[in-house]
């Protein structure tokens, strides 16, 4: 894998409070890089630092072998930037928006039309082309910030909460785009949303105080979870399952008793994570016990999430 | 690095002219300049074929106008986020500065032009020094990028226009007065001499007069130039102290 996007200790001041803290990692080519964090962690702070926004206290970041506090410039040009909130010139329309990034990129005469043309049509931004950006719904003012983003075909693409506040079609919309554009470019991207990461992301970094706490496939971080490889059984009414929690590889059990079908849900709780599905039916057929329903969890990464950003 | 400015000097001057401010502002400074000129400055009784009752109101109605215009230059970039956009773009900060400066100067520069009808006024009733005129349109253009830049600053350091306004005002006030004797007075007896002729010298005033009469001093115009060089210098350094607020 190609490295593109080296952060080097990075760190932040902002007088007496430590907004970034010393993160460093490597991203490469292909790699959907998920950063996730509470607000106020230093998600953004990182990605304004990493793309030439603020200027780092120590550390630094070089994309695509460009330094980006000694050659911003030419970093600069290997990035494309989606800044929180997508941010527009109001009075602009998009048309016009576009031919403004596509020349301050270089771009001129009909190549700058041909960009502008092209990846409005990617966005589906064609029939807004003409409304000032003031006027447009949330979700074409982000496409129109992902379209500034993506128009001069960058390598690397940073994207700070690309759906945050946008409606479930709007989402899944902007994530195919992400998808679309994975294999051939770094995508970092920041969010909250934690469906999102495991929605697109191929890698996932959780940051904490200005830290990274944890860095992994979606699916490693899922195992960290106490629910990873749990099991699920929803009894009939009337029915119950004493003594399960006596088996020597469960940890604990969940109980949810649920009101209108008068049944039991349990959630078996495995000891370091050890596979319990085996056990847990061996267990059930001695005793003849035909649950409604039987799965085994990945782990959640809602619970992962919590635990490494709360204990600190 | 030129090209860069050109970018954003046409975006800057476009958007002054698709939204009101344009031609609010351009509408008020052709009818106020009026006012001034008949009215306060007397331009018929004074019988003479010249405009110095015109130009003589300029420092004054800058002072008003120039900060209104200045004051989104900045402000309204860092609140509506697009500082971020437009930095994080392959632009150096001082290109950025220039290139919205520039707009803004040449959108100053036009509402000037746009008092053309004043000269040819002149011209029809008498024959007015026309090399003098044309002097002082220069020293208005000078002093009119001078209270720009000043506004460019102030723009920088907040994200509220009416503060940016307020401060810019202020400031250009005094740099308007620091020939006055109200300003000098209250310098002179505990303050060395060579401070108060210094604050003297940094009046747009006396060098604003000495243009308008048809004296271009080489070191007016050095002092313009100089004191827009400063002052651009000192916005793009607030705005690289400031960039996170």
């Amino acid at each position: 894998m190609e490295t593109k996007v080296e952060i080097h200790n990075l760190r932040k001041q902002f007088g007496p409070f430590t907004a970034v803290d010393g993160i460093s990692f490597q991203v490469g080519r292909g790699e959907v890089l998920g950063f996730l964090g509470p607000n106020g962690a230093g998600k953004s702070t990182t990605m304004k630092m990493v793309t030439g926004f603020l200027t780092p206290t120590d550390g630094t970041a070089v994309v695509c072998g460009d330094d980006i506090t000694r050659n911003p410039l030419a970093a600069k040009r290997h990035m494309g930037y989606l800044p929180e909130g997508a941010p527009g010139y109001a009075d602009m329309t998009p048309t016009g928006f576009l031919r403004f990034i596509a020349e301050i990129r270089g771009f001129r005469g009909a190549e700058r039309d041909r960009r502008v043309a092209e990846v409005m049509e990617r966005v589906h931004l064609l029939e807004v082309a003409h409304q000032p950006i003031d006027t447009l719904s949330k979700g074409y003012k982000r496409r129109v910030g992902l379209a500034q983003a993506i128009l001069h075909d960058p390598q690397v693409l940073i994207l700070d909460e690309p759906t945050d506040g946008l409606d479930p079609n709007q989402k899944h919309e902007v994530r195919n785009l992400i998808r679309e554009m994975a294999e051939e470019k770094v995508i970092i991207l920041s969010t909250h949303i934690l469906e999102e990461v495991d929605a697109v992301c191929n890698r996932a970094i959780i940051i904490a105080h200005g830290r990274v706490v944890a860095d992994g496939t979606p699916g490693e971080l899922e195992a960290r979870s106490r629910y990873h490889n749990a099991v699920v059984l929803r009894l009939p009414e009337g029915r119950d399952a004493p003594g399960i929690e006596g088996l020597p590889d469960v940890a604990g059990v969940e109980r949810e008793e649920d009101g209108d079908t008068g049944g039991v849900t349990l959630r078996l709780l495995p000891r370091e994570g050890r596979p319990i599905l085996d056990e847990v039916t061996a267990w059930l057929r001695e005793r003849a016990i035909e649950p409604l329903e039987l799965y085994v969890e990945q782990g959640r990464l809602d619970d992962v999430f919590r635990t490494l950003t709360t204990h600190h | 690095m030129t090209r860069q400015i050109g970018v954003i000097f046409r975006r800057e001057l476009g958007a002054y002219f698709t939204t009101p401010i344009a031609y609010v502002f351009i509408v008020i400074f052709l009818f106020l300049s009026g006012v001034f000129t008949f009215h306060l400055g007397n331009f018929f009784l004074r019988g003479q074929a010249d405009l110095h009752s015109f130009f003589t109101y300029h420092p004054w109605l800058y002072l008003v106008l120039i900060p209104a215009l200045a004051m989104r230059l900045w402000a309204e970039e860092r609140k509506s986020g697009t500082i971020e956009l437009l930095l994080t773009q392959p632009v150096t900060l001082a290109d950025a500065v220039l290139g919205k400066f520039l707009a803004a100067w040449a959108f100053a520069a036009i509402a000037l032009l746009l008092t053309f009808p004043i000269w040819i006024t002149v011209n029809y009733l008498g024959e007015p020094d026309n090399g003098v005129i044309l002097s002082a349109y220069l020293g208005s253009l000078l002093m009119a990028g001078g209270f720009l830049a000043i506004g460019s600053c102030f723009s920088a350091i907040t994200r509220n226009q009416v503060i940016a306004f307020v401060l810019t005002a202020v400031v250009s006030l005094a740099f308007v007065l620091a020939g006055f004797p109200l300003v000098l007075n209250f310098f002179t007896g505990w303050a060395p001499q060579v401070l108060v002729d210094t604050i003297r010298s940094f009046s747009f005033l006396s060098h604003f007069d000495a243009i308008s009469k048809g004296v271009i001093d080489i070191r007016d115009i050095i002092y313009f130039v100089s004191l827009i060089a400063f002052w651009l210098y000192a916005t793009v350094l607030v705005i690289e102290l400031r960039k996170a607020d």
